[in-house]
């Protein structure tokens, strides 16, 4: 099966021809909002966590190299600690075209704001002759993830996905999911799915990890909250088994380092991974775009209106009273499993078809919308090191 | 008929595709939505709760989706709505507080 991409430079296919416009930290950030605003394509981004998050480097990184990245302008202020030089050179190698605008050395907002609209302007024009062309499901990336769950999520929306998943597995595309939070108390089965030796001591660490930093005492979270036990969870295996089924049941290929300094893409040839990181929506989000991943596909019981500025968002929701009342807010309806009138295996087929729809150019509602979420998520190192985690 | 989806065929509980009373003749339905067989529910249960779908005896293993879930806390007969009060889980034992949730 064949869907219609962005050729990259590097090989890479991509599923959105973006022209990125990214501030280095929060005070670029009202600059590059007005270098982007009007042009079609052109998105502006930044992270939120000051000029010094050194942490963020590997995120920004990542993104600007995702393929649905065509071109990146880096606006800097001048004298944050995230030095544009460096991470200009390092998304260069990726053979992506990208530029920087530095206030401070333009000496004028006013002019760094006219200069980077010009170099925006120039980027979009060139990406908008590039014409897609047709490559095979194989070269898809695709993220899963889940919030604003409720009693349906495990039954309908994650199991769908699920099915969904073992189909792009099986079409030799790549599967990944990000939330190790999700997995406490279902390390067994998943580790269990481990392709090998190696890989099932990193899932145990990957779940074991983040146990650890939710459990430092006097600092702890419960696993398990009101809403879940009124919603029809039993224990916390039952939830967490239900969180992890829209990940499928193909083997697991590894566990994708997210660390301070480096950030693990997706390697070529497909397979399903697991990703390090936070399971928080839009922070776990930007994490998979700067792993390469081209589409998430969300699993919502409650419903959802925010898209991401990466990657296209699939919104699925097995709730039969959210696609009454928001089904225009949601690409994909599995409340039917609830109704008992489709199979999961049926409504995981439809998933996958609106993913390769997606793929080709479809929008999503999210995209509609004109909603570019963007959250970038800061490791916190000294508690790594308390922890001693490796 | 009312329905429940059992999700994987090891599983001794379904899931309840709408809320139940006391009494109901269930269909248990699989994830192709095959007919897999009919229960009587014991108890009443919201949607989303899980009803047994075997006598479970006290201290064996509750299996959903495949996997366990936890251990029956005591004797669950078929029909029986299976929820905090008659299940422990081995990972996580809940606090008196959540107990009272029920």
């Amino acid at each position: 099966m064949e869907f219609q991409g962005f050729e990259r430079p590097n090989g890479l296919v991509g599923v959105r021809n973006t022209v990125l416009v990214m501030a280095l930290c929060d005070c670029g950030e009202p600059a590059a909002r007005q270098m982007a605003e009007g042009i079609d394509g052109a998105v502006a981004v930044t992270q939120y966590q000051g000029c010094i998050a050194m942490e963020t480097v590997p995120t920004l990184v990542g993104v600007a190299r995702n393929p649905n990245v065509a071109a990146t302008l880096l606006v800097a202020m001048g004298c944050e600690g995230l030095q544009p030089e460096p991470i200009r050179e390092e998304i260069a190698r990726a053979g992506k075209p990208v530029e920087v605008v530095n206030i401070q050395e333009i000496g004028s907002t006013r002019g760094a704001i006219a200069r980077g609209r010009q170099i925006v302007q120039e980027m979009t024009a060139r990406v908008a002759r590039q014409d897609r062309k047709p490559f095979d499901v194989s070269s898809l990336v695709v993220g899963v993830k889940c919030g604003g769950s409720d009693t349906t999520s495990g039954i309908a929306a994650n199991p769908a996905i699920g099915a969904m998943s073992d189909m792009l597995v099986d079409a030799g595309a790549a599967v990944v999911m990000i939330e190790p939070i999700e997995a406490i108390g279902a390390e067994e089965p998943l580790a269990a799915r481990a392709a090998n030796e190696q890989v099932r001591q990193e899932v145990l660490q990957w779940v074991g990890n983040e146990e650890k930093r939710w459990t430092v005492p006097g600092a702890s979270v419960d696993f398990m909250c009101r809403g879940n036990i009124e919603g029809g969870l039993t224990t916390l295996e039952e939830k967490s088994l239900g969180a992890i089924h829209k990940s499928g049941h193909r083997p697991i290929k590894g566990v994708l380092k997210n660390r301070q300094d480096y950030l693990e893409t997706v390697p070529p040839g497909g397979g399903f991974y697991l990703q390090e990181g936070i399971h928080v929506e839009l922070h776990a989000m930007t994490h998979m775009a700067a792993a390469g991943v081209h589409i998430i596909v969300f699993a919502t019981g409650r419903g959802g209106s925010f898209g991401h500025a990466i990657c296209p968002l699939v919104k699925v929701t097995g709730n039969p009273e959210t696609w009454a009342r928001m089904s225009e807010d949601m690409d994909v309806n599995a409340s039917t499993i609830m109704e008992g009138r489709e199979s999961i295996e049926s409504v995981g087929q439809r998933i996958f078809d609106e993913v390769v729809a997606v793929a080709s150019g479809k929008q999503t509602i999210g995209e509609q919308l004109g909603f570019y979420n963007f959250a970038v998520w800061k490791r916190d190192p000294r508690l790594e090191a308390l922890l001693g985690l490796k | 008929m009312k329905k429940a989806i059992r999700m994987d065929e090891k599983d001794n509980v379904a899931t309840a595709l709408v809320g139940l009373v006391v009494g109901d003749m269930v269909e248990v339905i699989s994830a192709k939505q095959e007919v897999m067989q009919q229960v009587t529910a014991n108890d009443a249960l919201p949607l989303g709760h899980k009803i047994a779908l075997a006598n479970i005896p006290k201290g064996a293993t509750v299996t959903k989706y495949g996997a366990t879930i936890g251990k029956a806390a005591k004797d669950i007969s078929v029909g029986d709505y299976v929820h905090i009060h008659n299940v422990r889980s081995d990972r996580l034992p809940l606090t008196e507080h959540m107990l009272g949730l029920q």
